[in-house]
C-alpha cells in the first residue's frame, strides 16, 4: 500500500510541484521546439485527413450521439460486455482502484508462472504504474510500443498519450539508444534508429511469458476488443505469448460493432491525421482448437479508479465520452508550451486536466482546471465533441466550493478555496452587482490613478501595468448627454 | 466550443431604430475611446444609442475563477438594465460570449434570460449581419493585422466579421499573422495564477504580430489587447493594438463619407 501512494505521489500535481516543473519546463529551450515543431506537425496532419468542415462536423455529431448512448447505458452494457467476452472464452476482471488492478494482474502473471511481459501501449497501464508493480515482483516489464519503449529506457514516462516519446527529437533518441543498446550503430536518421529499436524488441516478443495491451473500444454485442496501433507491436502481444491481458477504463466499452467504424475512423484521423492505422486489431477469444497462433488465456481488467464518479455527474459524465486521440493536446496552447511532464500526471493536457482530478482527487490536482485561458481550442477540434472548457469552469467551481457544502460531488471539493480570494469575490459582486457601489468604485479608480501600483505581480514580469482612464466611459457618456440637454434648452 | 459559435445559426433582426451599448468594465476604467468611439459609428447608421449607467460587468471574471453565485448575482443585475426589447450591443467577444450563451448556464433557461440572451450581439456581428455595413474607406492605405480573441472566435465568430469588415476597406491590406487563431496568454486570472505560461504565450502571440511588420492590429477584444499591448510597451516595441470600433470609425470618418447602403 505504502508503495502505491509513493507512486501516485510521483504523479500528483500539487500546486507547489506544478509550479516548478511548469518554471523547469518552460525554459528548456530544446524542449519547447520540440513540442512547438510535433504538435504543429499534427495539427497540420489532422486539417488534412478531412476532406472539408462538413464532412468533419457531421461525423463529429455522429461520434458524440454514439458515446453518449453508450454511457446512458453504461451499467447495463458493461455487463452485456462481460457476459459475451465470458462467452467468447476470455476472463472478466473489474476493479475498482489502481490497486485492485495490479493485484488482480500480478495474479494472473504468478498463477502462469510469468516472468516476462511485453507491452503494448496501454495508459491504463501507466495509470495503474503497472511496469513499477511488476518488477518490485520480479517481473520484467518491457515496452513494445517504439515511443513507449524510448520513454522507458529513459526512465521517464510518456508525454503524450498518443506519441509518448514526442518529448524527445532524434538526436536525444540516438544518444539514448547509444547509451543502451549493445552493437548500436549511431545515426540521427529516423527510419534507421526505429529499425535498431525494433530489433531489440523482436527478440523480445518470442521469451516473453505474458502479453499486455490496452483496448480502443470493448464492443458489447459481440464481446469484442479492439486495439488500434501502427508498429505491429499490439499484434505481437496479443498473439505471441501464452498470456494475454488487456486492461481498459470502464468508459471504452460501445454498445455495437457498428459503432467502430465511424468511432475508429474519426480517432486516427484525429489522433495522427491517419485515414486508418497501420493494424487494427478485433480479438474476440483465445486460440481455438487447431488455430496455429494466439495466447491460451485472454483476460481484460476493466477499471473504474474515479470514473464513476464522473459518471454520477451529468455534466462531469461527458469526460467519459473521451476515445483518448490526444488531438486536445495537440492544439492546447498551454501544453504545447510547458510539455506533457509538467502536468505531472498520467494523462496531460486538456484530457489530463478533466480526468485527473477525479482520479487522484481535487486537492492533488488544484492548479490542474485553473491552467487554461478557457480558449476553447480543445473543444473545437474533439472529436466526440466534450465542451472541456465547461468541464474545466466546472471543476474550478467544485474547487472553490466550500468543503462543507452539500450535495458533495468530487473528492477533493473545496480543495482550491482560499478565504482572502474567495471574500474578494463577494465583495466584488456587491460591488458590481449594485449601479450606485459600482459607480462610486469608479469614481474612486479615476480619481486616484495615479495611487496604481506599477507592479502587479507576476502581470509586469513581462507587461507594464494598464492605466486607468482619468474618466470612465459612463461619466463621458454622462457629461455629452447633459452637454446634449443644455444645447437643447438653450435652443428651446 | 465551436457549437457555440451561432453566427450561422441565429436569425438576425432588421435594421433596429435603437440599441442598447454594453461598455463593458475593462472599456469603462480603462479605454473610454472605444465606447464612445463605437456609439458614434453606430449614431452614424442612424441608430440612438441607449448606455444605461446602471451597467457595471458581465460576471465573467468570478464566473471564469469558479465562483459562480457571485458570477450570478452581477450577471442579474446587467440584465435588470436591459429590459427594452432592442439589441444589445457588446463591445468586447468575450463578454458577448459570456452574455449570449453563459448566461443561460447561469441564470437558468428562463423566458426573461433567454430573451435577452437572443439580443446580445457582438459588436462587429451586428455591423456585419444587422446593419450590413459597407464601410466606405477614407483613409490612406495600410497594412494591418487582425487578433481575434478566443471567446470572440469561437463563441461569437468575430474572425469571420471582423475579417469581413477589414477586408472591405479599400485601402486596407489585412496581414495574417502565424498562428493567428492562437490565444494571446491572457485569460483573466490565469495571466496572474499562471504568469510564467501566460508570459510564454504573451511572447509568441507578440512575435508573430512584430513578423508582421505592420504599425498596427486591430481587435474587437481589449481583454487580449491590454495583455499584448502590455507586453509590447514592456519590450519597448512601437507595434500597438486598436480596438475595432475605433479603428473603422477613423477610416470612414470624412465630411462626405456615409458608410451605409
Amino acid at each position: 500500500m505504502k508503495h502505491i501512494i509513493e507512486e501516485e505521489s510521483k504523479y500528483v500535481a500539487s500546486a507547489k510541484a506544478f509550479r516548478a516543473n511548469v518554471t523547469r519546463d518552460l525554459g528548456n529551450e530544446e524542449l519547447r521546439s520540440n513540442f512547438r515543431g510535433a504538435m504543429d506537425y499534427l495539427m497540420d496532419k489532422r486539417k488534412g485527413a478531412f476532406s472539408s468542415e462538413d464532412e468533419l462536423e457531421v461525423l463529429r455529431e455522429q461520434c458524440k450521439l454514439i458515446k453518449q448512448r453508450c454511457l446512458a447505458k453504461l451499467p447495463h452494457l458493461l455487463e452485456q460486455l462481460e457476459g459475451n467476452l465470458e462467452k467468447n472464452g476470455i476472463k472478466v476482471h473489474w476493479a475498482e482502484t489502481i490497486t485492485e488492478a495490479n493485484e488482480i494482474i500480478a495474479q494472473l502473471i504468478a498463477q502462469k508462472k510469468g516472468k516476462s511481459v511485453v507491452k503494448g501501449k496501454s495508459m491504463v497501464s501507466e495509470e495503474t504504474a503497472l511496469n513499477d508493480y511488476l518488477e518490485e515482483r520480479n517481473v520484467e516489464c518491457l515496452e513494445s510500443d517504439m515511443g513507449e519503449y524510448i520513454v522507458q529506457l529513459a526512465k521517464e514516462h510518456p508525454s503524450h498519450i498518443i506519441m509518448p516519446a514526442i518529448h524527445q527529437n532524434k538526436k536525444q533518441v540516438a544518444k539514448l539508444f547509444a547509451d543502451n543498446i549493445d552493437g548500436f550503430e549511431y545515426s540521427t536518421d529516423v527510419d534507421t534508429l526505429i529499425q535498431q529499436g525494433r530489433e531489440v524488441l523482436r527478440n523480445k516478443f518470442c521469451q516473453a511469458d505474458v502479453g499486455i495491451s490496452g483496448v480502443n473500444f470493448a464492443v458489447a454485442e459481440t464481446g469484442t476488443l479492439c486495439l488500434v496501433e501502427n508498429e505491429g507491436n499490439g499484434r505481437m502481444c496479443t498473439t505471441i505469448p501464452d498470456l494475454h491481458i488487456a486492461i481498459t477504463g470502464i468508459e471504452k466499452v460501445i454498445e455495437h460493432l457498428a459503432d467502430v467504424p465511424p468511432l475508429l475512423s474519426l480517432l486516427t484521423r484525429s489522433a495522427t491525421g491517419q485515414a486508418i492505422s497501420t493494424y487494427f486489431n478485433m480479438i474476440s477469444s483465445p486460440r481455438k482448437l487447431g488455430e496455429k497462433d494466439g495466447p491460451e488465456e485472454v483476460h481484460l481488467v476493466l477499471l473504474d479508479n474515479g470514473r464513476s464518479q464522473a459518471f454520477a455527474d451529468e455534466e462531469l459524465k461527458q469526460t467519459l465520452q473521451c476515445i483518448r486521440c490526444g488531438a486536445c493536446m495537440n492544439h492546447c496552447p498551454v501544453y504545447t508550451r510547458i510539455g506533457g511532464h509538467a502536468y505531472g500526471t498520467v494523462y496531460p493536457g486538456p484530457i489530463g486536466k478533466m480526468i485527473s482530478p477525479h482520479m487522484l482527487g481535487l486537492e492533488a490536482t488544484t492548479n490542474l482546471p485553473t491552467a487554461s485561458t478557457l480558449c476553447g481550442a480543445c473543444g473545437e477540434v474533439c472529436p466526440v465533441k466534450i465542451p472541456i472548457p465547461k468541464i474545466l469552469l466546472r471543476l474550478r467551481q467544485e474547487s472553490v466550493k466550500p468543503k462543507s457544502q452539500q450535495p458533495q460531488v468530487m473528492k477533493g471539493q473545496g480543495a482550491g478555496r482560499n478565504n482572502v480570494e474567495a471574500l474578494i469575490w463577494k465583495v466584488w459582486a456587491q460591488v458590481h452587482k449594485s449601479p450606485t457601489m459600482y459607480a462610486l468604485s469608479m469614481w474612486g479608480l479615476t480619481r486616484f490613478r495615479f495611487l496604481m501600483p506599477k507592479k502587479l505581480g507576476g502581470w509586469t514580469s513581462v507587461r507594464t501595468a494598464p492605466k486607468p482612464a482619468a474618466t470612465t466611459l459612463h461619466q463621458r457618456i454622462n457629461a455629452k448627454q447633459k452637454k446634449t440637454q443644455q444645447s437643447q434648452q438653450e435652443r428651446g | 466550443m465551436q457549437q457555440l459559435n451561432t453566427q450561422h445559426l441565429r436569425d438576425y433582426p432588421k435594421k433596429p431604430k435603437q440599441v442598447y451599448l454594453f461598455g463593458t468594465c475593462i472599456v469603462d476604467s480603462f479605454f473610454p475611446d472605444t465606447g464612445m468611439d463605437a456609439i458614434e459609428l453606430l449614431e452614424r447608421e442612424g441608430i440612438e444609442v441607449i448606455y444605461p449607467q446602471g451597467q457595471s460587468c458581465c460576471g465573467q471574471p468570478a464566473y471564469n475563477s469558479g465562483y459562480k453565485d457571485e458570477a450570478k448575482a452581477v450577471a442579474m443585475a446587467q440584465v435588470k438594465q436591459f429590459p427594452l426589447d432592442i439589441p444589445v450591443v457588446v463591445v468586447s467577444g468575450s463578454c458577448g460570449g459570456m452574455m449570449r450563451h453563459h448566461y443561460l448556464d447561469l441564470l437558468g433557461d428562463d423566458p426573461e434570460i433567454n430573451n435577452f440572451c437572443q439580443r446580445v450581439f457582438e459588436f462587429t456581428e451586428f455591423l456585419v449581419h444587422v446593419l450590413r455595413l459597407k464601410p466606405i474607406d477614407q483613409g490612406p492605405k495600410e497594412r494591418v493585422a487582425l487578433h481575434t480573441s478566443c471567446a470572440a472566435r469561437r463563441e461569437m465568430g468575430v474572425h469571420i466579421t471582423g475579417n469581413k469588415l477589414i477586408s472591405q476597406l479599400a485601402n486596407v491590406e489585412l496581414v495574417i499573422h502565424d498562428y493567428e487563431s492562437e490565444c494571446c496568454g491572457f485569460g483573466g486570472t490565469f495571466a496572474v495564477k499562471h504568469a510564467d505560461i501566460s508570459a510564454a504565450m504573451v511572447a509568441d502571440k507578440s512575435k508573430n504580430l512584430l513578423a508582421t511588420d505592420v504599425v498596427r492590429y486591430v481587435s474587437a477584444d481589449h481583454g487580449c489587447m491590454m495583455n499584448i499591448n502590455g507586453a509590447l510597451d514592456y519590450q519597448k516595441q512601437s507595434l500597438r493594438g486598436e480596438h475595432i470600433a475605433s479603428y473603422l470609425l477613423n477610416r470612414i470618418k470624412s465630411n462626405s463619407s456615409k458608410g451605409s447602403l
